[in-house]
């Protein structure tokens, strides 16, 4: 069976991000009442398998993430 | 005379100098592949650079590369295993040291000296310094701030300090926890840190402070 995955990735709460500090700061600049912004990576790919679960979690666990210091949350779609 | 690998994966760029400080310390260098076996060997090096390109995190994809798992058989048994820069983010990556490499507080890249506090000579790295001593060598890097949930579980080994050996706020130059520059494992044969003593291993380069770890190494290989 074949899947269509979106895998969110984003470091734990009470971790500093810096990355977001300053994009967060730069809206400000421009005017918004923006307050802490972060900045998660997405991934997004199709999946042939029969355990898309399973193996969506092992891939965050074995690579997307570093389970030391993120968070992830993914959705799976049916293709076909 | 000790063989030593220094691991060349895509993107690494710091393995003809560390293969020249090797050399200069008396002992033999080799730049190996990352698809060529560690056998023979009596050290590895994985070198400062941007492996992969620094795709997905620092480090992450060149730890999950078959070669590391040589690399970590290779030190079960007792051998010394250096990371500098990139390396130490790949030994972290590869669950080989404590901890996780994050983007410098102020995210941008760092390039600059700065001086580090020498806290453990009881590692094959740092056998030739003195308890305590203060060095000075160079930070590259856009990913070394060092984070662990609990540090006083670590065997820090380099901390970056003032040049009296103050370890203060303003010394760290990208937020680590308490100052960490370098870091051991229990055993004290890896040894992973962000700032690169091959590009102290000369008196022309500002300083000679880093060519001790090298020769720390080979005399401990000797041995």
């Amino acid at each position: 069976m074949k899947w269509k995955v979106r895998v969110i990735v984003r470091l734990k709460e009470g971790l500093n991000d810096p990355e977001g500090r300053v994009i967060g700061k730069a809206l400000r600049n421009l005017g918004y009442a923006v307050e802490n912004l972060r900045v998660p990576k997405c991934f997004e790919f199709e999946l042939e398998s029969e355990e898309p679960e399973k193996e969506v979690e092992e891939m965050c666990r074995k690579l997307l993430a570093n389970p030391l210091i993120h968070a992830w949350e993914y959705s799976i779609e049916r293709v076909e | 005379m000790p063989r030593f690998a220094v691991i060349v994966f895509p993107g690494t760029n710091c393995d003809f100098e560390t293969e020249r400080a090797i050399r200069k310390a008396g002992g033999k260098a080799e730049r190996v592949w990352y698809k060529t076996s560690l056998k023979d060997f009596d050290g590895v090096i994985l070198p400062g650079g941007f492996s992969y390109a620094d795709y997905l995190r620092a480090g992450a994809i060149a730890a999950r590369q078959e070669i590391i798992e040589e690399v970590k058989e290779f030190a079960r048994d007792g051998r010394p295993v250096l990371g500098i820069c990139n390396g130490f983010q790949i030994l972290t990556e590869a669950g080989l040291l404590p901890g996780a490499l994050r983007p410098n507080k102020n995210p941008r890249f760092l390039c600059k000296w700065v001086h580090l506090r020498v806290n453990d000579v009881e590692t094959p790295f740092t056998s030739l310094y003195e308890p305590g001593e203060i060095i000075r060598m160079p930070i590259a890097h856009a990913e070394g701030n060092y984070y662990v949930d609990d540090p006083s579980k670590v065997r820090i080994v380099f901390q970056y300090s003032d040049e009296k050996g103050n370890v203060t706020e303003e010394a760290n130059p990208n937020g680590s926890v308490l100052n960490i520059a370098g870091v051991a494992n229990e055993k004290g044969n890896i040894l992973g840190m962000m700032p690169h003593p091959e590009r102290a291993s000369d008196r022309f380069l500002g300083s000679e402070d880093g060519l001790r770890l090298f020769r720390s190494m080979v005399e401990w290989a000797r041995r």
